[in-house]
């Protein structure tokens, strides 16, 4: 269904008196002014209600990551940090090497979304701006593996990692997803953007395919490609499931996520463990913070079209 | 002309060669591994050939009570995360969508479940259930004896866990998808004299429909594959294991404790299966109800 039919009848009724119709033109626009005010201040109470109960378990982890053993134990529970304790951050990376498991996290992140970016825009500059037999087949492949989601084969992967000797090194851990389905497409959906007739006057000038790529594909579509790394970011940080598998045994690869597993859930290491979630989650607020818009502009491509 | 031809050609395969590469060895060939997988029981010790037997392991693994458990414990998490989160997502995209001062505040912090990794929301969501002192046993909400303990609540709660977290999710593509409306038709509405609630049901929800639609799906397949809180929350063969153990994490059990790959194989197929029929039942019953603007 489409929009209510407008009761247009009610703006257009003409009224008979010329100096009643403008009293009530008048009032009618108070009583407007009106309700938008108490409309905003509703729409207040529903924002802070909504950002309270999604902000709640956040504070909790901050706050408690800030409570040593007792305080944690106390009944009923602290909701303010009275006397913070940074002894579970100084534990978390003396007694329990958190800094490890950050530079592995770090070395897998730059790893995966840096392969990523480059696989998605030459893939995705290709089959825009260059002529190939079996393109269209070819994109539909790419399309398919966005159909076969990574669960399915990874028993499958695990085994080939195994065969391959990866296990417990970077190259297990991170080269299944060099290259991602949906990273090609939204690259290719860029790159059509861009006038043909850019690229025809770029030849004229001499620029070979590479240099167009490089000097104004690129450029031009840079808000896609850092949306497209934001995305590759959240995705490899937060990897879980196949970062178990890989690292199993293997501290020397294992990342924050599943450093965060292994500090044991006993009262005594709760803060410190807390104080592990706080550590992984900093790095995607700031990234959160700087690129609200870039993700939101990414998801309208994705999403709408 | 024709040298200059092939070029291209050559160029363009080169340029979706890694790519390829990387989907050939880690997506299609895994795809079809994983159906010879399937075909083959797992010989008990390593080293020992696995057995041929074709489609009964499947057969046998998917009429097992331990699937069954596994699919109800499945449609429960999945009717729990994704209504709540994507209903939740939308309600806090309208309001934080209007022109107010500090509504890209507001966006922020409605986003950052996204962020959020599931380790993470499982160390929070310990704390918060801990059954000797954890904000819900303060809020009057009986925890004990612990969420991995409790086989009559632990799914629901850690779909409530999914929930909140894909709520952020859910708002990104929301906003996204109100940002692309037509403004001059919800102001019309406005002016009309509609209620904030009739608006939202009558104008907003309508024309959302297809940014929905795409939620809905994502949120599903999503969902399927969700995998960390269980794992991080449960554990193990714990007294609510059958209760929580969802298709995703029964396959990780049978690769990492069971070493069971024949068994994993065959559940990947079933997840594979089940998710493209929920997907497109999806596409199906939704589309007739989308409204795509012209």
């Amino acid at each position: 269904m489409g929009t209510e039919p407008t009761s247009a009848a009610a703006v257009t009724s003409v009224p008979t008196d010329p100096g009643r119709a403008a009293d009530q033109a008048l009032r009618a626009r108070r009583t407007k002014v009106r309700r938008r005010r108490v409309s905003t201040f509703w729409t207040y109470v529903a924002l802070i209600v909504g950002a309270v109960l999604v902000l709640f378990p956040l504070y909790v982890l901050v706050v408690d990551s800030l409570l040593s053993p007792s305080q944690l134990a106390a009944n009923p529970p602290k909701l303010l940090p009275t006397s913070p304790q940074w002894s579970n951050y100084t534990k978390l990376f003396h007694d329990y090497g958190f800094g490890r498991y950050i530079r592995n996290s770090v070395i897998q992140t730059a790893i995966i979304v840096s392969a990523q970016l480059v696989t998605s825009v030459l893939a995705g500059y290709a089959f825009v701006f260059l002529r190939f037999p079996l393109r269209r087949t070819l994109f539909v492949v790419v399309l398919a593996t966005v159909m076969i989601p990574f669960e399915v084969t990874v028993t499958a992967n695990f085994n080939i990692i195994r065969d391959l000797g990866w296990q417990g090194n970077f190259a297990g851990l991170t080269v299944p997803f060099l290259a991602t389905g949906i990273g090609i497409f939204l690259m290719r959906q860029a790159f059509l953007q861009i006038p043909k007739e850019l690229r025809e006057a770029a030849v004229i000038d001499g620029y070979g395919p590479m240099a167009f790529l490089w000097r104004i594909a690129i450029p031009l579509t840079r808000p896609v490609i850092a949306a497209l790394g934001v995305i590759s970011f959240l995705g490899a940080w937060n990897q879980y499931l196949w970062p178990s598998l890989i690292a199993d045994n293997a501290p020397g690869i294992a990342t924050i996520q599943i450093g965060l597993q292994r500090i044991t859930g006993s009262s005594d290491t709760a803060g410190i463990e807390l104080a592990g979630g706080v550590v992984a989650l900093l790095p995607l607020a700031i990234l959160l913070f700087f690129f609200r818009k870039t993700l939101i502009r990414s998801l309208t491509a994705g999403a709408v079209k | 002309m024709r040298l200059a031809r092939i070029k291209e050609a050559g160029l363009g395969y080169l340029l979706i060669l890694p790519a390829m590469a990387i989907f050939g060895v880690f997506t299609f060939y895994p795809f079809v591994y994983n159906l010879n997988l399937a075909a083959h029981r797992t010989a008990p010790y390593p080293g020992l050939p696995s057995k041929f037997v074709g489609y009964h392991q499947f057969a046998s693994t998917v009429t097992s009570p331990a699937f069954f458990d596994s699919l109800k414990s499945t449609a429960i998490f999945v009717v729990i995360a994704v209504p709540i989160g994507i209903f939740a997502g939308l309600a806090l995209a309208v309001f934080a969508n209007q022109k107010l001062r500090g509504s890209s505040i507001f966006q922020v912090i409605f986003s950052s479940t996204a962020v959020t990794s599931v380790a993470v929301a499982s160390v929070i969501f310990i704390t918060i259930l801990n059954p000797s002192n954890g904000l819900m046993q303060w809020l009057g909400i009986n925890t004990a004896p612990g969420i991995s303990q409790s086989p009559s609540w632990a799914i629901e709660a850690i779909g409530g866990i999914q929930a909140w977290q894909f709520m952020g999710f859910a708002f990104l593509i929301m906003i996204a998808g109100l940002q692309s409306l037509p403004e001059e038709v919800i102001e019309a509405a406005r002016i009309d004299g509609a209620s904030t609630w009739r608006v939202f049901w009558r104008v907003i929800v309508p024309l959302m429909s297809p940014t929905i639609l795409f939620a809905v799906v994502i949120g599903t397949i999503t969902a399927l594959q969700s995998f960390g809180t269980i794992n991080f929350l449960i554990g193990y063969q714990q007294v609510a294991y059958t209760h929580t153990n969802v298709l995703i994490n029964y396959i990780y059990d049978e690769i990492y404790y069971n070493r069971q790959f024949g068994v994993a194989a065959c559940l990947a197929i079933a997840l594979f299966l089940i998710t493209l029929v929920v997907t497109v039942l999806q596409f199906r019953v939704l589309e007739r109800r989308v409204h795509y603007g012209n």
